[in-house]
C-alpha cells in the first residue's frame, strides 16, 4: 500500500506542472486588454498599465513567466493580485469557507441520500420505493439555481424564516445553501444505493448470514451495505472534488465569500494571478481526492490490493 | 485505518483553521446605529491616488475629504477643506485650506500633505490609475513621460526628469499654488474627486501599513477589513467638515452578486444599495419588493446614440439628422422607462450649471416630416443598423428606437444585439463598428466642459466615433482658456451649438437612478453622482 501512494503521489508532479503550465498560459491568453476595467469607466493611464506588466512579468516571454511563477510557488508564494493583496492570503481565506460547504453539502448527501437508497431497496416496489425515485427524479430534473432562487424566495422572503444570505459563514448558516448544494447530488446518491442494495439483497453471503441465524439489523447494516456502498463513496469522492472547486452558482445566490465567487469574479476582473493561484490549489485537492477515495475501496471491500 | 476517525479530524482543523464568525446586531438608538451598505470588492489597494474604479472608492470617499466637495441639492462644488481656490488668469491657481484639520492619525493637514499626495500620484513609476487626473498642470510631462510605442511595446517609458511636478508649490503651511501648463477655467472644478485627497506623513513612511489601515481625513475612519467579506468604518469624532453623519458605523459589504445583495435589501438585511440588478428592474418588480423603500434620483448621466463617422453612410450628416428627427423621444421614455427618464434635448446634462435646453434645436424633436426631407437630402435609402450590448436591459428601448426610425423614415432599420458589454465596448474602442450605437456619459465631474470636451473634441479620449470639427475645437480652446467660468460657459455653450448641424451623436434621455433603502433609514439620499449621499443618512 505504501509503495502504491508514493507511486501515485509521484504521479501527480507531471499532472501538477502540465496543468499549471496550461492555466497560466490560458489565463493570460484571454483576448482583450488584462487592464480593462480595473480603473473603472475609462482607460487605465500607461503608466499604470507599464507598471503592472512589470508586476506581472508580461513582458517576458510565456516560458520565462512561467518558470518566473514556479519559481515563487516552490518557495510558497502565490503572488500578488492586482489589489496588492497576497493570492495565498485569499485562497487560505476563502478555502476554509469553501471546505465547510462541502462538508455541510456531503453530510446532508450522505445520510439522506443512503438512508433513502437503503429504505427503498429493501422495500422494492413498495409506496417508499415509489417515493424515493418519484421525488428523485423531481430533484434531478431542477437546476441547483432554481432550487437556490425558490429556497430563497420562499423560506428567506416570503416566511422570513432563514435570513436570504449568510451574514456569517458559520456551520449552522450553511445548512441552506449546503442543502441546495447537495440536491441534486443526494438524488443520485439515493438512486445509486438503491439499486447497489437491491442487487445484493439476493447475492449468496447475505443468504448465508441470514441462514447462520444473524439479526436483519447486523446483515443489513454491515454485510450488506459494505459491499453495496463502494460506487457510492465513488461518487461522493468525486463529489467532494467538484464541491471544493467551488459551487459558483449557490455561493452566488446565497453570498457565501468561498472559493466558487474569487474564481468567477477573479476570472471576470482578469485577475491571472488569482485565478491560476486558485486553480492549482484545486487541482492538487482533486488529486488527493482520487487518491483518497481509491485508499477507502481497501477499506471497504478487504479483497481490493493495491501492491 | 479507522473510519470513524477521519471526519471529526478534518472538522476539527476546519475549525481552527477559520475560527467561528458571530452574527453583529445593529445598535437600535439614532445617532449611534450603524448601517450597512452595499459594495464590491476593490480592486486596487486603497490608495485615493490609485483608486478609480467604484468598489475602492465607496470606501475611500467616506475615509478622505479634499479641498472641494460635490453638493447634493445640484451637485454644484463647494469648498470642503480649501478656505479659497483664487485665480486672475485661470492659469495660476491660488489655494488656501482651513487650519486645524488633522488626520485620522493626529497628524495636521497641511498644504504639504496636498502637494505630496498630487507629486507622488502623478509620478509615472509609481504607475498609478489617477496619474492622468493631474496632466493639466505645469512639468506632467516630466514626471510622467509618454512611453514611446504605448504600454504594450517592448520599449521602456524613458526616465522621468523630474520627480516633482514643476506647477505645485508649497507656500505657507496653509497655501500652496497650482500652474497649469494652459489655461483651463473649470479647473477648481475637476479637483473634488477622491484622486485628489490629502495624504499623511505616515503614508511616505510605509506604503504597506497604510494601505493595510488607510489614514485619511474624512467623515469616517477605518476599523477594520475582511478581504472578500467587509469593509468596517467608524465615525470621526474630530472631524472638523461641515458634513459630520450622523449614525455611527458603516460596513461596506462585499457581495458575490447584486442578486443576493437585492435579496438581502427587500428581507431588511441591507441598509442601502444604489443600483438594483436587472432582475429587479425588470417589470417594475421593485415597486411592489421595496414599496416606498425605493430612492429616485436623476443622476449624471445621459444615454446617447453614437455614430461611427469612420464608417460609411453615417459620415453624412443630413442622414444622422435624420435620424435623429425620427425617434419619438417623448412616446418611448414614456412607454418603456414609464417616464423614469428624460427625453434630452442638449448634449449637457440638464443638472449642469450653465445647462441650456433646446441646444439641439429642432433636430431633437421628433418630426417624421422634416426627417423625410433630411433623408431625401441625404440621398441615402439602405438599412440602418442600431447596435447594443443587451445584458444591461438595453433590448427594449434599442428595439423601440429602431422601429421609431423604420415608421418615421420608411427605411429599413434594424437592431442588432451583442451579448457582452466587454466584447461590445472592445469593439467600440477598435473602432470597428458597422452601425450607429449605443453610448452613455456619466460626469467625471459636474462642469459643462465635461460632457464636450472628452466626446466630441477632436482626438479626445472617450471621442469614439472620431468626430472632428476645428471650429468646434477652436471654440473649446478658447473656452478653456476664459479668465472666469461664467465667460468659459458661455463659449463651451457656443460649442455645443455647433454640434447641431453634426450631429456627431444623438442625446436621448437623461438617466434616473433607481436604489432602495432598508426601513430602518428615515433619510437616505442619492447624490447625482450615483451613489449614496451619507451625511444625508438618519437611522430610525
Amino acid at each position: 500500500m505504501g509503495f502504491y501512494v508514493l507511486r501515485r503521489l509521484l504521479q501527480m508532479v507531471p499532472v501538477f506542472l502540465g496543468t499549471t503550465f496550461l492555466i497560466y498560459a490560458l489565463v493570460w491568453a484571454v483576448p482583450g486588454d488584462p487592464f480593462e476595467g480595473k480603473c473603472g469607466e475609462r482607460d487605465c493611464p500607461a503608466a499604470y498599465v507599464s507598471a503592472m506588466r512589470d508586476k506581472f512579468n508580461l513582458d517576458d516571454p510565456l516560458l520565462v513567466q512561467y518558470g518566473k511563477y514556479l519559481g515563487n510557488l516552490a518557495r510558497g508564494d502565490f503572488g500578488e493580485t492586482s489589489a496588492g493583496l497576497a493570492v495565498g492570503e485569499r485562497i487560505a481565506t476563502a478555502f476554509p469557507v469553501t471546505l465547510r460547504l462541502a462538508l455541510v453539502a456531503l453530510l446532508i448527501e450522505a445520510v439522506i441520500g443512503i438512508t433513502a437508497g437503503v429504505v427503498s431497496g429493501l422495500r422494492n416496489r413498495g409506496f417508499l420505493d415509489s417515493l424515493v425515485l418519484v421525488s428523485t427524479l423531481f430533484l434531478i430534473s431542477i437546476p441547483v439555481f432554481v432550487t437556490g432562487y425558490v429556497v430563497q424566495l420562499v423560506f428567506g422572503l416570503q416566511l422570513g424564516l432563514i435570513s436570504p444570505t449568510v451574514t456569517s459563514p458559520t456551520w449552522g448558516n450553511l445548512i441552506v445553501p449546503g442543502f441546495v448544494l447537495a440536491s441534486l447530488s443526494m438524488a443520485y446518491v439515493a438512486r445509486l444505493s438503491r439499486a447497489s442494495i437491491a442487487e445484493n439483497r439476493r447475492a449468496d453471503y447475505v443468504r448465508t448470514a441470514l441462514a447462520k441465524g444473524l439479526p436483519q439489523k447486523r446483515v443489513v447494516g454491515v454485510h450488506m451495505l459494505r459491499n453495496s456502498l463502494i460506487p457510492v463513496i465513488t461518487f461522493l469522492g468525486t463529489d467532494l472534488g467538484a464541491f471544493l472547486g467551488g459551487a459558483i452558482v449557490t455561493e452566488g445566490i446565497f453570498n457565501v465569500p468561498g472559493v466558487g465567487g474569487l474564481v468567477y469574479r477573479s476570472i471576470l476582473t482578469k485577475d491571472g494571478a488569482m485565478v491560476t493561484g486558485v486553480v492549482t490549489v484545486l487541482v492538487l485537492v482533486y488529486l488527493l481526492m482520487t487518491l483518497l477515495v481509491d485508499m477507502l475501496y481497501a477499506v471497504l471491500d478487504p479483497r481490493i490490493r493495491y501492491d | 485505518m479507522s473510519r470513524a476517525r477521519l471526519v471529526p479530524a478534518a472538522v476539527a482543523v476546519a475549525l481552527i483553521a477559520t475560527g467561528c464568525g458571530t452574527p453583529e446586531t445593529p445598535a437600535g438608538s439614532n445617532s449611534d446605529a450603524g448601517i450597512t451598505i452595499f459594495n464590491t470588492e476593490p480592486e486596487n489597494p486603497l490608495v485615493p491616488g490609485n483608486t478609480t474604479e467604484v468598489g475602492g472608492s465607496r470606501v475611500l470617499d467616506a475615509l478622505f475629504t479634499g479641498l472641494v466637495e460635490y453638493r447634493n441639492e445640484d451637485a454644484q462644488p463647494v469648498n470642503a477643506m480649501a478656505e479659497s481656490i483664487e485665480t486672475k488668469d485661470s492659469k495660476l491657481f491660488t489655494v488656501k485650506i482651513k487650519k486645524g484639520w488633522k488626520f485620522h492619525d493626529g497628524s495636521p493637514v497641511s498644504a504639504k500633505s496636498f502637494v505630496d499626495a498630487w507629486n507622488w500620484t502623478a509620478y509615472g513609476p509609481n504607475g498609478t490609475q489617477g496619474a492622468s487626473f493631474f496632466s493639466q498642470i505645469e512639468g506632467f510631462a516630466d514626471v510622467n513621460p509618454k512611453d514611446p510605442d504605448g504600454p504594450d511595446g517592448p520599449e521602456k517609458a524613458p526616465a522621468p526628469k523630474a520627480e516633482k511636478l514643476s506647477g505645485l508649490k508649497v507656500v505657507d503651511e496653509t497655501t500652496f499654488t497650482i500652474t497649469l501648463s494652459e489655461p483651463f477655467a473649470v479647473f477648481p472644478v475637476t479637483i473634488g474627486y477622491e484622486v485628489f485627497a490629502p495624504l499623511p506623513e505616515a503614508f511616505f513612511k510605509d506604503q504597506k501599513a497604510f494601505e493595510a489601515n488607510p489614514i485619511g481625513n474624512g467623515p469616517f475612519k477605518f476599523v477594520s477589513r475582511t478581504v472578500g467579506t467587509d469593509i468596517k468604518l467608524t465615525r470621526n469624532d474630530d472631524y472638523q467638515g461641515d458634513d459630520k453623519p450622523k449614525f455611527k458605523d458603516l460596513t461596506l459589504k462585499v457581495y458575490q452578486s447584486r442578486e443576493s445583495a437585492y435579496a438581502d435589501l427587500v428581507a431588511n438585511n441591507l441598509d442601502f444599495m444604489e443600483e438594483l440588478p436587472p432582475n429587479a428592474l425588470a417589470g417594475q418588480k421593485y415597486e411592489t419588493d421595496l414599496g416606498d423603500r425605493v430612492v429616485q434620483r436623476e443622476t449624471l448621466n445621459l444615454q446617447t446614440i453614437a455614430f461611427p463617422l469612420y464608417a460609411k453612410p453615417y459620415d453624412n450628416a443630413a442622414l444622422r439628422r435624420a435620424i435623429s428627427m425620427a425617434i419619438n423621444r417623448e412616446e418611448i421614455t414614456q412607454r418603456i422607462f414609464e417616464g423614469t427618464r428624460k427625453p434630452a434635448e442638449s448634449w449637457v446634462h440638464p443638472l449642469m450649471k450653465g445647462y441650456q435646453a433646446g441646444q439641439c434645436g429642432v433636430y431633437c424633436k421628433y418630426d417624421p416630416q422634416k426627417a423625410k426631407e433630411e433623408l431625401a437630402k441625404s440621398g441615402y435609402t439602405g438599412e440602418i443598423l442600431l447596435l447594443s450590448n443587451t445584458d444591461g436591459g438595453h433590448q427594449e428601448w434599442a428595439e423601440a428606437v429602431a422601429n421609431s426610425i423604420k415608421n418615421a423614415l420608411g427605411v429599413d432599420a434594424k437592431f442588432v444585439p451583442s451579448t457582452s458589454f466587454g466584447e461590445f465596448r472592445q469593439k467600440v474602442n477598435a473602432h470597428e463598428m458597422n452601425g450607429m450605437y449605443r453610448a452613455g456619459w456619466i460626469a467625471d465631474y459636474p462642469s459643462i466642459e465635461n460632457w464636450l470636451t472628452p466626446l466630441y473634441r477632436t482626438g479626445a479620449s472617450s471621442n469614439d466615433g472620431l468626430y472632428s470639427n476645428p471650429k468646434f475645437d477652436a471654440k473649446l480652446a478658447e473656452a478653456d482658456k476664459a479668465p472666469s467660468e461664467e465667460q468659459a460657459i458661455r463659449l463651451y455653450l457656443e460649442a455645443e451649438k455647433m454640434l447641431a448641424e453634426d450631429m456627431p451623436a444623438i442625446p436621448l434621455w437623461s438617466q434616473t437612478t433607481i436604489a432602495g433603502k432598508s426601513n430602518r433609514l428615515k433619510v437616505a439620499n442619492l447624490h447625482p453622482f450615483r451613489k449614496l449621499d451619507l451625511d444625508s443618512v438618519e437611522v430610525a
